[in-house]
């Protein structure tokens, strides 16, 4: 197994065991802004879509899955990030308006 | 700086607000400010991108940006609360389907060797099952297809060796001797797959089912974090894995089954004999009247809302409710079962939108021990999270299912359109106790006549 290999696998164990830690915390109240949240986060491959689709030595089936890809992690983003906000809006303390 | 120097720092800034903007959702009051990090984190990783030096041409990647966003935005705005699952599952979809693409395109555009094939074969598999069980989950919760578990003989059996060959063409062509047809073949299954497996899965498991499509999502980023030789889509992958992966557990434990039950145990098909049976036994029925006058006379009051609610929109009429009761000093709380509604947290996010302080919403641990305390228990659409069947009944398919102790009040009010059983197929025996009035009629309406009963109540 090369370094980096390796090197990522422990960063994928320890990142596993912080998210595991961190969500643990979350109470129940905020179930569903924390699954539309990392929902949002999952979209991350949006960066593997740039990658593809920018790169000089793309072939046209690469660009074409390419900028799908980027739509489609576009839109996971917008509206991730979008839908938790207007959620967490809600969330209040105060019984009167 | 080099440029490589800047893109590096980004995606460090980047994977860091991530982490942050999982810890501060952990509570309400810097919830908001969660959302703020996560949205600056996944800009510092788009722009770190961008100046990477591999990135030469950009009108493709703005097009793509711009026909997301402008599909995205409307479609966080425009949804109504009560359709927060099925935004979420469609999300999911896209998500997965970007994971998916890029695996495919890397695969021709590269064809790479040994650990990182391995990876893009994970990546790929994920991502495409994913997508389609997403986009069947979406159409579930739509109700475009029946929500009830579709099932047939021998479905496990084709659902295994379906994901089974997937596996195997997957494994040759990480080997590599594979034919050019492996990875289309490959690919194809893995999307019918997604679609078997949902059509099983009735719409009470979809609180499961959506956290485990969560977790496989951020799977798939993290698997093109090992293709890609990317630590932030590792640490950003890994983070959102773990989180789907508790809620499915938490939502698990919540019915007191199995992963593995829940995937393929195709629930609600026991007991559909003898429910015809047991509708014959007399139960107690009240007017809006008679509600009205027993919950003015309360002193505390405890609202149990369940899916029903959500179909009916009936959060904003129990808000006033809610409003007048605490006026004529009844004390009125929220207990909510982890799996009532669609998705884990559901019902919260509909009291909160109609403006019901989250401080009177309680969880079941928390709240349990009040229902002995309680003069009102009123169940508004919830039904399998109420019956006492689930504590002694060693024969009910949800026997062991922890549940709302709603029982033990004094008086037990349950709004429901008729007697027929909830998603599970399960008769309620808390109808037929003496405790239970039953107010027959659409939820919605019903609170909306106790709410206009209330101030004749002297």
């Amino acid at each position: 197994m090369s370094v980096e290999v390796e090197l990522s696998i422990y960063v994928f164990v320890l990142a596993g065991f912080l998210g595991l830690e961190l969500v643990h915390k979350v109470s129940p109240l905020l179930h569903t802004p924390l699954m539309s949240l990392t929902n949002a986060i999952s979209a991350i491959s949006v960066v593997g879509a740039i990658l593809i689709t920018g790169s000089g030595e793309a072939t046209v089936l690469s660009k074409v899955l390419g900028t799908l890809a980027v739509v489609t992690a576009t839109i996971n983003i917008v509206s991730g990030f979008l839908i938790t906000d207007r959620m967490l809006k809600m969330f209040r303390k105060d019984d009167k308006k | 700086m080099s440029p490589q120097a800047f893109w590096q720092i980004s995606y460090l800034i980047a994977a860091i607000l991530i982490t942050l903007s999982i810890k501060w959702l952990n509570s309400p009051t810097t919830a908001r400010r969660g959302v703020r990090a996560g949205q600056i984190g996944m800009l510092f990783a788009v722009v770190g991108t961008l100046l990477r030096h591999e990135v030469v041409s950009y009108e493709w990647i703005v097009v793509g940006m711009v026909v997301g966003s402008a599909i995205g935005a409307p479609l966080a705005f425009l949804m109504p609360m009560t359709a927060v699952p099925q935004l979420t599952a469609l999300s999911h979809a896209f998500g997965a389907l970007a994971a998916a693409l890029v695996g495919t395109a890397e695969y021709y555009q590269h064809q790479p060797h040994g650990f990182r094939m391995f990876a893009l074969v994970v990546e790929t598999l994920l991502g495409y099952l994913t997508f389609t069980a997403s986009v069947m989950a979406f159409a579930k919760l739509q109700e475009l297809v029946p929500t009830r578990p579709v099932t047939y003989r021998g479905q496990n059996v084709v659902n295994l060796s379906l994901l089974g060959i997937a596996v195997a063409l997957g494994a040759w062509t990480i080997e590599g001797s594979a034919p050019g047809w492996a990875f289309p073949a490959f690919s194809l299954l893995a999307l019918l797959f997604g679609v078997l497996l949902i059509i099983p899965i009735g719409g009470g498991d979809m609180p499961t089912v959506i956290a485990l499509l969560n977790s496989y999502a951020g799977m798939a980023a993290a698997a093109m974090g090992f293709a890609l030789n990317n630590k932030l889509l590792i640490i950003a992958g890994a983070l959102n894995a773990a989180s789907g992966f508790i809620l499915s557990v938490l939502m698990c434990k919540a019915m007191n089954r199995s992963f593995t039950n829940v995937l393929f145990g195709a629930f609600g098909q026991a007991q559909e004999g003898s429910t015809t049976a047991a509708q014959q036994r007399p139960v107690r029925s009240a007017s809006p009247e008679d509600a009205a006058a027993i919950l003015a006379a309360a002193r505390k009051v405890i609202v149990v809302p369940g899916y029903g609610m959500a179909v009916a929109q009936a959060q904003h009429k129990i808000r006033e409710l809610t409003d007048q009761l605490v006026k004529r000093g009844v004390d009125v709380q929220f207990a909510i079962h982890p799996v009532a509604g669609r998705m884990p947290g559901h019902m919260n996010v509909l009291l909160a939108e109609a403006d019901i302080s989250y401080e009177r919403l309680h969880e079941m641990e928390e709240i349990n021990s009040e229902f002995s305390e309680a003069d009102v228990a009123l169940v508004i659409g919830a039904n399998d999270v109420v019956n006492p069947a689930a504590r002694h009944d060693t024969s009910s398919p949800i026997y062991g299912m922890p549940i709302l102790d709603v029982d033990k009040a004094q008086t037990v009010m349950v709004i429901k359109r008729s007697l027929n059983p909830g998603f599970a197929g399960i008769d309620n025996e808390l109808y037929y106790s003496d405790r239970t009035l039953m107010l027959f009629g659409d939820a919605k309406q019903f609170v909306a006549e106790i709410v206009k009963q209330l101030p004749k109540v002297a």
